[in-house]
């Protein structure tokens, strides 16, 4: 293929590289709810009173959330066969994406808990609430809002991550890039297209989290 | 220029540990520690990178003149708004077509450096505009000219509000620095992946290099980063304005 | 007579600095004691031990007979587990200076949280309860408002309701007109004056209103430094007060007006 820019490459290649989009979107959706239940749970047991407990969940949180996600990738995929298991390269990734976030969004909970004020805490206990709906009726309801737009920042940055995943064989976005530019012995079409696409998609996916953060703040009331 | 870069691989360390190391259960630690070496030199360059580009990216954005505004903005979206491994395969596989060809070394460290340091831009930003105006305004009182006004009063106290971010930017770029392995450089993730190709030891290779790069993390850069943060905040009482 | 709340010899240190020591404190049932003395003194703290919101250091305190702070275990008695915790703190009740009430919850629904999911009551019941409480204490057009629609009167007298609907046998109250504008004190201040009337309640209250302490209370104790300097009817204390740190701080009080 000749010159710099291929107009007629960039449209044979759009649909696979679109295939490849709704490959990311899903994984990203899954790995994303992996990070907001298991952050929740880390952030709670961090907060638990025994030691025990919550001073080693505290350094494996440290420990995930300081060192890089793509070893973590490898790690994932690479251990279970070590030890006989197979594990299928959607959990891996999945698992992968979803703890490494997850450590991130039990920061953001914790934060959020924070923010509830202690009255609060002291009025459950007032009224004889066990810890179970203290949590559910009165802390959670209270400390999550204010974090909503954080967390959904975390579900643009899962997004944009997921191509690290092409190195687990799964076909998102950049493995099928990668193909077709293998295949053509041209790179500068499909990877700019990539780049492309992936702003188009998470800039204004960006502007919105931070127009609901500056109207969540307004809305609520919050004295 | 090949023993120019033979300074930033590890194959002097190697040569010494191997004889030692060999035969014994964490004989593992060759490759990786080999690694090793690159991937401190790719964090150093890159963190030197990152200040850089943060520094003028972020005063860029302060400018009056909207052109140079807008192109910082332009930077910060564009840099923050795709992921590293995108941008290093980009500046990788795609600039050599346009006559951009460089030594993939190179390519890390301006890859990791300039990405991150589209985040530091903010940080950079934010720090100048939260030096109280006060400071402003007494330098202009103190008749100082504009530079030195910049240089020797805000940027001083924006660099102490810098510091903390500016740590933990440096643990991104470290982790950021993983990626380099996927463009031919044998940092600690390339020689772990390697050997975990060879032997499947996959807890002891990849979990020796998660512990790596913890320590690296933890017990180098936070202390190195806390040293500084206790240098420029010497003298300055708490109570303050 | 049995006593309704016994503090023996109970003491509570924050790190070296010692907030009650070695407290001897006897409640009857049905007794209205005032709590006051200068800041610092202890007074809030032995609410909320009460309140089991702060752990004991040493001493044990009773409530209607049974151990609070110790439960029974294999004949001695050891700390209270959370578990115990929750099956005896339901007999006392707190409202609060600064009021805590669920910002996220209508005023019924405040005060239908703790009778659903602790004593169990069904969905109407709980409703039918809360209405009558709330208009107990005057508020029962503004039933359906939260919190942040109401006054700092209005939010106080839905946190007296909300503490009753769970039936405590003892009620009590930290300082909770000092976070309230002068001219909707008053309004507080009748309720507990009603609820003293005409409900057989255990009623503690830790108050700088020493006009109110005196016209509601059978006893006023005087805390200084952790201890009880001196206690008594309103009338005695506050008319011939023996203690010497009792005079100076009630001189003290009266010159702020």
């Amino acid at each position: 293929m000749e010159g710099l820019w291929n107009w007629g490459f960039v449209w044979q290649t759009l649909p696979i590289l679109l295939e490849g989009v709704v490959v990311t979107i899903q994984i990203s959706v899954l790995s994303y709810l992996l990070a907001l239940v298991l952050g929740l749970v880390l952030a709670l047991l961090r907060r638990n009173p025994r030691f025990w407990i919550s001073r080693p969940t505290g350094e494996i949180v440290e420990f995930i959330r300081s060192t890089p996600l793509l070893v973590q990738i490898f790690f994932i995929f690479y251990v279970g066969p070590q030890f006989g298991v197979t594990i299928h390269p959607w959990v891996a990734g999945i698992l992968a994406l979803g703890i490494h976030y997850g450590t991130y969004t039990s920061e953001v909970y914790r934060a959020g808990l924070e923010g509830v004020i202690k009255g609060q805490w002291e009025a459950a206990i007032a009224l004889n609430l066990s810890k179970y709906h203290t949590y559910r009726d009165i802390v959670l309801p209270q400390a999550i809002p204010p974090i909503i737009p954080t967390l959904g920042n975390y579900l643009i940055g899962i997004f944009k991550e997921t191509p690290l995943l092409s190195v687990i064989t799964i076909a998102e976005l950049l493995t099928r890039a990668k193909d077709v530019a293998s295949d053509h012995f041209r790179f500068t079409e499909p990877y700019i297209m990539v780049g492309v696409i992936f702003l188009v998609l998470s800039i204004p996916a960006s502007y919105f989290v931070n127009w609901s953060e500056r109207r969540f703040k307004r809305g609520y009331g919050r004295k | 220029m090949e023993f120019f870069y033979s300074i930033f691989d590890g194959v002097a360390l190697e040569s010494v540990l191997s004889p030692l190391l060999k035969g014994t259960s964490v004989e593992l630690l060759v490759p990786l520690l080999k690694g090793t070496v690159v991937t401190i030199w790719i964090t150093l360059f890159g963190s030197i990178a990152m200040t850089v580009t943060g520094i003028a990216i972020g005063l860029m954005k302060l400018s009056a003149f909207w052109p140079v505004r807008y192109i910082a903005i332009g930077y910060i979206e564009f840099f923050r708004g795709t992921s590293l491994i995108v941008q290093m395969f980009i500046w990788f596989f795609v600039l050599p077509t346009f006559g951009l060809e460089m030594p993939a070394f190179i390519v890390g460290v301006l890859a990791v450096g300039m990405n991150v340091g589209g985040y530091f831009a903010e940080v950079v930003r934010s720090a100048v505009q939260s030096v109280p105006k006060g400071q402003y305004e007494a330098s202009i009182a103190l008749n100082l000219p504009n530079a030195s006004r910049m240089r020797r009063i805000i940027l001083p106290q924006a660099i102490r509000l810098m510091l903390p971010p500016w740590g933990n930017l440096l643990i991104e770029l470290l982790k950021g620095t993983a990626i380099v392995s996927l463009i031919t450089l044998h940092d600690l993730t390339f020689e772990a992946t390697s050997l975990n190709n060879a032997n499947f030891q996959t807890l002891q290779n990849l979990g020796t290099a998660l512990l790596l790069y913890y320590i690296l993390g933890r017990f180098v850069i936070i202390p190195i980063v806390r040293a500084l943060e206790r240098r420029f905040n010497r003298g300055i009482s708490r109570s303050a304005a | 007579m049995e006593l309704m709340v016994r503090f023996e010899k109970v003491t509570k240190r924050y790190g070296s600095l010692v907030v009650l020591d070695a407290l001897d404190l006897d409640v009857a049932p049905n007794e209205k004691v005032s709590i006051i003395g200068p800041s610092g003194s202890g007074k809030t703290t032995v609410l909320r031990m009460l309140m089991t919101l702060e752990r004991i250091d040493d001493g044990v305190i009773y409530v209607d007979g049974e151990p609070l702070t110790h439960m029974p275990k294999n004949g001695t008695m050891a700390p209270a587990s959370e578990k115990y915790l929750r099956k005896v703190r339901g007999k006392i009740g707190m409202v609060f200076q600064h009021f805590n009430l669920f910002p996220h919850m209508s005023a019924v629904k405040n005060c239908m949280e703790g009778p659903i999911r602790v004593l169990g009551l069904k969905r109407d019941e709980a409703y039918s309860r809360a209405e009558d409480l709330l208009g107990m204490v005057g508020l029962a057009d503004k039933k359906n408002h939260y919190p942040a629609q109401l006054s700092g009167g209005q939010q106080q007298r839905v946190a007296i309701a909300r503490a009753l609907a769970m039936r405590p046998k003892v009620m009590l109250f930290d300082e909770v007109t000092s976070a309230l504008d002068p001219e909707v004190i008053g309004e507080v201040l009748e309720v507990i004056r009603a609820l003293s009337r005409e409900h057989h309640l255990t009623m503690l209250m830790v108050t700088h209103q020493m006009g109110f302490a005196k016209e509601f209370s059978d006893r006023v104790c005087f805390f200084y430094e952790g201890k009880i300097a001196e206690q008594g009817p309103p009338d005695q204390l506050f008319g011939a007060p023996k203690n010497e740190r009792t005079q100076q701080f009630l001189s003290a009080v009266l010159d702020a007006g």
